[in-house]
């Protein structure tokens, strides 16, 4: 009997062991972070191993990595939300002025969500159905949604809903974020791998037309991708504000932004669409995260961790187009 | 009298974009069982009479009979849900996807309850056992089809559409840019689909001899036009070729 068989040319490859290392991108990325956590603790014994700087650490990676996950769920599509960073600055002020207004503190949260859901929304509609590449329509919004902050805030922080309990469980308490951002990384990762949203959203950055042919709706996938990244985003915005209890119209910002899109690289999710991984993108804002504290307790300074920061972004680009690339063509 | 139904029937199918005209008055006939080979020149219309059949395209006039029933094909769902599958010359795969959930992609099949999560393990051995049944021989279904040869991926597609318990399967150029090796495999696999019966095919092909090897009928279009209809085993190359001939004379005299 005949069969469709290349089993010759598949032996010589190596398939299993370039499959593991093409899969384990996060196993690749969290060895870094092990390695570089080994390092720092050596270097200063107050590292690690202390309540204070761990929930230090805590509190660098949580909303770097919240931010992450929606910039993968668009990355992978081949998108991007440049405008997460405002975002961020701008769903704590519509919580405020809802809450001002007499709403209840946790009506007035979602508010604020559903606010930075609809920047999403028109990020994702102008992208769809206008057609413009999504790196202008969300540069625009960056713009437009920073002015719109500054101006309803006039330029000045308010504090956040006042309580006991409400404000310690939306990031007040040391250790709330962290707990967030690893449950909403759960959630998103199910998302991403287990369900046909997360399926059709992966087919649909590799093959677009493909993915459309075989019934896909491409644009509704799209729209809603640009929604969660919203949504993300300006929940963070809401945990970090009650976390430092202020609500200002300067936070986050563009460093939060590009810090998020940089842990998705360094994460293993590329910027080209048609694959990425949440985990790898939490474990991405933690190598940033620890390379921020580490060196920060040694003693370098801003300027010089921020030569560390664009290194390590070209170190794992690089080594992710090329080792893998190579390692797929069962060269290495 | 047709005691049969025939498994799709067109009659003079229209299809307009703008000014363009793309199909200028099409009927065809797809018979239960058989293979319909379909030939002609670049934007002779072959690749949206598919569009039409799959329902990706609506025509601008014209009607449609699938299984005996007329039916204006609304979307690509609709289509399927008839029974009509297509595998497009861009295979609709996704690279970085496994062969399994490439072969499940947009009917995945999902755990009951409120989460609708992805039962994996279900699509792994059915498409393992799609892919034995067929006679398509990969090293694990769990691979990237990335990791495929062309002639492997082609296989994929075509048991990704015969999985789904295709009546009518379209097949749009399925030798493109393969060696002779890999298109004898696809070829012996075609062949195998058809005796397995309970499906009818229609092939866009572009390579003479090989559609008139495989399939039972042949169809020419030109500009738009079906110019020429006869059965593959009473019919030639050299009588197909002789009619693409006078029609190239044609037109460089008329110097359209």
């Amino acid at each position: 009997m005949s069969s469709v068989t290349d089993s010759k040319k598949l032996e010589r490859r190596p398939g299993l062991w370039s499959r593991s290392i093409v899969r384990s991108s996060e196993i690749r990325i969290l060895a870094v972070a092990l390695i570089l956590s080994a390092y720092f603790e050596v270097v200063n014994h107050d590292f690690l191993l202390t309540g204070a700087s761990l929930q230090n650490l805590s509190q660098f990676i949580a909303p770097v990595a919240i931010i992450a996950f929606g910039e993968i769920m668009l990355m992978i599509g081949g998108e991007i939300d440049l405008s997460a960073g405002m975002v961020f600055a701008f769903a704590p002020f519509i919580m405020h002025f809802a809450h001002e207004a007499g709403v209840p503190a946790w009506i007035a949260l979602l508010l604020g969500v559903l606010a930075a859901g609809i920047v999403g929304l028109v990020n994702g509609a102008v992208t769809v159905y206008l057609r413009i590449p999504s790196f202008v329509t969300t540069l625009g919004t960056l713009f437009f949604v920073n002015g719109f902050t500054l101006t309803i805030s006039r330029g000045t922080p308010v504090p956040p809903p006042e309580g006991d309990t409400f404000p310690a469980i939306m990031g007040a308490w040391g250790y709330s974020e962290i707990i967030w951002a690893i449950s909403i990384a759960v959630v998103m990762h199910v998302l991403l791998r287990h369900t046909r949203w997360g399926l059709h959203t992966i087919a649909s950055g590799a093959n677009s037309l493909g993915a459309s042919e075989a019934g896909i709706h491409v644009k509704r996938l799209k729209l809603g991708n640009f929604i969660i990244a919203a949504l993300l985003a300006g929940f963070t915005g809401i945990l970090e504000a009650f976390r430092i209890s202020s609500i200002d119209p300067q936070a986050g910002g563009n460093q939060i932004m590009f810090l998020a899109v940089a842990a998705a690289v360094i994460g293993g999710t590329p910027l080209a669409g048609g694959s990425g991984t949440i985990i790898g993108g939490l474990i991405g804002a933690a190598v940033l995260g620890i390379l921020n504290d580490g060196f920060t307790l040694i003693g370098i300074n801003a300027f010089t961790f921020n030569m560390i920061l664009g290194a390590a972004i070209l170190a794992a680009m690089i080594f992710n187009i090329h080792v893998v690339r190579l390692a797929r063509k069962g060269d290495l | 009298m047709a005691d049969v139904p025939d498994a799709l029937r067109g009659e003079d199918i229209v299809k307009r974009f703008g000014a363009v005209t793309a199909l200028d008055g099409v009927s065809l006939t797809l018979k239960q069982g058989e293979i319909l080979g379909v030939l002609g020149d670049n934007g002779a219309g072959k690749s949206t009479l598919i569009k039409i059949l799959t329902g990706f395209h609506q025509q601008t006039s014209g009607r449609l009979f699938v299984g005996g029933e007329e039916t204006m094909l609304r979307s690509v769902d609709h289509a399927r849900a008839l029974g009509i599958e297509c595998v497009y010359q861009d295979l609709a795969l996704a690279n970085s996807l496994s062969i399994y959930h490439n072969m499940f992609l947009n009917r995945e099949i999902i755990h009951r309850g409120p989460f609708r999560l992805l039962n994996n393990r279900a699509m792994r051995s059915r498409a393992a056992e799609c892919l034995e049944e067929i006679g398509v021989h990969v090293p694990s279904v769990d691979l990237p089809v990335e990791q495929l040869s062309g002639g492997q991926r082609q296989a994929i597609a075509v048991a990704r559409a015969v999985n789904s318990k295709a009546k009518i399967l379209l097949l749009d150029e399925p030798l493109a840019a393969m060696g002779a090796r890999e298109a004898g495999l696809i070829i012996d696999l075609i062949l195998r689909l058809k005796e397995k019966g309970g499906l009818s095919i229609v092939m866009i092909m572009h390579n003479y001899a090989q559609t008139l090897d495989i399939a039972d009928r042949v169809m020419l279009m030109q500009r738009g036009r079906v110019t020429y209809q006869r059965d593959a085993a009473s019919t030639s190359v050299a009588e197909l070729m002789d009619i693409v001939r006078r029609e190239y004379r044609a037109m460089r005299t008329s110097g359209r």
